[in-house]
């Protein structure tokens, strides 16, 4: 029981560690400012890193979240422009990102096609529907806007926790709840570990695959919210990468990438240590952006080792004990279902 | 040769199988040509000036040729039933590297056998991933997809380096007998791969292993060394098309050289027909498929429409291939069949003779 949080106390030891760096070096980084500076900054990035914990869970992988938050920016900055109220403008992009995603959902499950090439077909069609409504940056000039970037709550020593930041963290308090409490929660570990007998034992597959990926894209069009009121305009090129950035911060935050296991937790601490890594470069000045990508890559390679470690060490530890109740899977096969099985005619 | 039984040379059509089997890519080359051709009358003229061929039908091969050389490194990785994210970032370190070089005064053999040995240190890189410490490929190579542009641009120091050496510059503006370099380049990494896969066991082998792994290591494969092989040539293939893609902008762009091309190639190398769960490859219908795409690209630039209803289009063919390769036509045509075959009231089953032969 205890080895199951053992990745996600090492990204809470890697943060804490990493953050003790930083203030050894720039003693002001640890101050209320540059927390709430850190929380605003990353809010898109921490919404849609809730979804993607739970697709990766699963055993998917969802390649359309940057491509739907640049779509959401597009949609609300065209409509706000043509008059939609933004209220009306939130619910119907939310609305479509959920019908967006359930689609590619039900093509994953029905179709039995590997979720990777599903979602990058989701990722050009949405970025290319960006593209069609506008190639411009629209910029969003409603007073709403305005007014709810007024809204904070006041941190110690002047600091300012934005909007925002608190939907990041409502979210992924919810998310949380959602994955670690609930039934739904139970099915996406059941799925990502071994789907074969999920099925077996009575897990609805075709829901929760659907489900999976429709939350996953809701949460993106949140996210695509929380950034058209960041940065108050719609760019069909914004928010290119982001999902690298997600899938970077989940496999930080501890999630397998195999499936299986994960916190919505330490998703959110692998999107505040990336944070962490801008603020530092930011505070040092010299540094250029793109040892971001590198220290990112780096990080990521470490703790992909370390995952594969523990995978390694307790299959031994299975074989020496022999205990034959559970057993790992030979190297190099995914557990793609029953869909593996046999060739295709093509 | 494949999974497939190879003894039927000739099927009930009286076309070899190999033809039949190539039939959808050709037809779907066909009918993007022809659709080309209706929207622009002159695709198809060609015409030699300065020694070198200029024209529409010339360019789709042409601009094809980058995502064509990614897409013979990529066919033999996802025949292993895995895959590599990482060569949009491998051509920009390779592009990095050339141009450095270059400008550092090296010579044009120096500056593009490092780029080709970087090329295939990254190639091993992954292959050190996935074959010998078990990672998941798409994990792997997603380590250096994301570090890989912050290496490039490490190498040209956030640069744009741009470069005058006109030996290098030839490699994307240069021609052979009238054909474009890039399109002669692209036909000889071709035909090396079909000889070096093809006409030994190593093209077996890697098949071998995209159907079972765990098997092909019992029946005496040596999985790593094979695996590390494909990773290596799909960075070379990387770097070769980095350094085309450099040499046509006479530059090296960290940022922007081959990016999404990764996801390109993959859609050539599934257009090809080769399947995503491993197991069998056709390198040449991998070249039709990056030829379908680049002639669907300069069909919708010459129609006038915007070039970024690319993406609408490719998502379009991407769940049509999807639902073709799926179980979905194979369950309809079964339901068709029994529909037509069921001895149904008033109704005469003439179709019954003719559908027997093939299936």
């Amino acid at each position: 029981m205890k080895k199951r949080f053992l990745p996600l106390l090492v990204t809470i030891f890697v943060f804490i560690l990493a953050y003790a760096i930083c203030t050894l070096q720039f003693p002001k980084i640890l101050s209320w400012r540059v927390v709430g500076n850190l929380m605003t900054d990353n809010a898109f990035l921490g919404v849609v890193a809730v979804g993607m914990t739970f697709v990766i869970i699963s055993g998917g992988i969802d390649l359309s979240v940057g491509a739907v938050i640049a779509f959401t920016g597009v949609f609300l900055a065209v409509t706000i422009q043509h008059g939609l109220p933004p209220e009306l403008a939130f619910i119907l992009v939310i609305g479509i990102a959920a019908i967006f995603g359930a689609a590619m959902g039900a093509m994953i499950h029905y179709l039995r096609t590997p979720p990777f090439i599903v979602t990058l077909a989701g990722m050009f069609l949405a970025r290319g529907s960006c593209f069609l409504m506008t190639t411009d940056s629209v910029p969003v000039d409603h007073p709403l806007y305005a007014r709810l970037n007024e809204v904070f709550v006041q941190l110690p020593q002047g600091g300012r926790l934005s909007l925002v930041g608190l939907i990041m963290l409502v979210t992924v308090a919810a998310g949380s709840l959602l994955l670690h409490q609930t039934r739904f929660g139970a099915n996406v570990f059941a799925l990502g570990g071994n789907r074969a007998a999920a099925a077996m034992m009575g897990v609805p597959i075709a829901r929760t695959t659907i489900l999976i990926y429709m939350l996953s894209a809701t949460l993106s069009a949140l996210a695509g919210i929380v950034y058209s009121l960041y940065t108050s305009s719609g760019y069909s090129l914004a928010a290119v990468g982001v999902e690298l950035d997600t899938i970077a911060a989940v496999v930080i935050g501890g999630t397998l990438l195999t499936g299986g296991q994960g916190f919505v937790l330490g998703t959110f601490i692998g999107v505040l240590i990336q944070g962490l890594i801008q603020t530092y470069i930011t505070f040092d000045g010299t540094l250029s952006s793109w040892w971001t990508k590198i220290v990112v890559g780096l990080l990521l390679f470490a703790f992909i080792a370390f995952h594969r470690l523990l995978v390694v060490l307790s299959a031994r530890r299975l074989q020496a004990g022999s205990s034959p109740q559970r057993r790992t899977e030979p190297a190099g096969t995914r557990s793609t279902g029953p869909q593996s099985t046999g060739a295709r005619s093509t | 040769m494949t999974g497939r039984p190879m003894t039927a040379g000739f099927t009930a059509g009286g076309l070899p199988s190999a033809w039949r089997q190539s039939l959808p890519q050709i037809i779907a080359l066909a009918a993007v040509l022809l659709a080309d051709w209706l929207i622009f009358p002159d695709f198809f003229q060609v015409r030699l000036q300065d020694g070198r061929l200029f024209g529409s039908i010339v360019d789709v091969f042409n601009r094809g040729a980058p995502v064509a050389i990614l897409s013979i490194g990529m066919t033999l990785v996802i025949a292993t039933r895995g895959i590599d994210l990482s060569v949009g970032a491998v051509m920009a370190i390779a592009g990095a590297v050339a141009a450095t070089l270059i400008n550092g005064g090296h010579g044009m053999a120096i500056a593009v056998l490092a780029a080709l040995a970087v090329g295939i240190a990254c190639g091993l890189w992954n292959g050190l991933l996935v074959a010998v410490l078990d990672i998941q490929p798409i994990v792997a190579t997603l380590i250096l997809m994301v570090a890989g542009r912050g290496i490039a641009q490490l190498i040209t120091e956030g640069q744009i380096v741009t470069f005058v050496d006109p030996s290098l510059i030839a490699v994307a503006n240069g021609s052979f007998l009238g054909i474009p370099m890039p399109v002669v380049i692209t036909l000889a990494m071709l035909a090396i791969t079909v000889l070096l896969f093809r006409t030994t066991a190593l093209g077996l082998f890697i098949e071998a292993i995209g159907i079972n792994r765990l098997s092909s290591t019992y029946a005496g494969v040596n999985t790593r060394i094979v695996l590390a092989i494909a990773y290596a040539w799909c960075g070379l293939t990387a770097s070769v098309a980095g350094i085309i893609a450099a040499a046509n902008i006479k530059g090296a762009d960290a940022n922007n050289a081959g990016l999404w091309l990764e996801l390109d190639a993959i859609l050539a190398v599934v257009i090809g027909g080769t399947s995503l769960f491993g197991g069998r490859f056709r390198l040449l219908l991998s070249f039709i498929g990056a030829i379908i795409i680049q002639a669907m690209n300069t069909g919708i630039l010459l129609s006038g429409f915007k070039p970024e209803f690319n993406l609408i289009v490719k998502a379009a063919v991407i769940i049509v291939i999807l639902i073709m390769q799926s179980d979905a036509p194979a369950l309809l045509h079964g339901r068709y069949r029994r529909w037509r075959d069921s001895p149904a009231p008033g109704r005469e089953t003439p179709e019954r003779q003719a559908g027997g032969g093939a299936a």
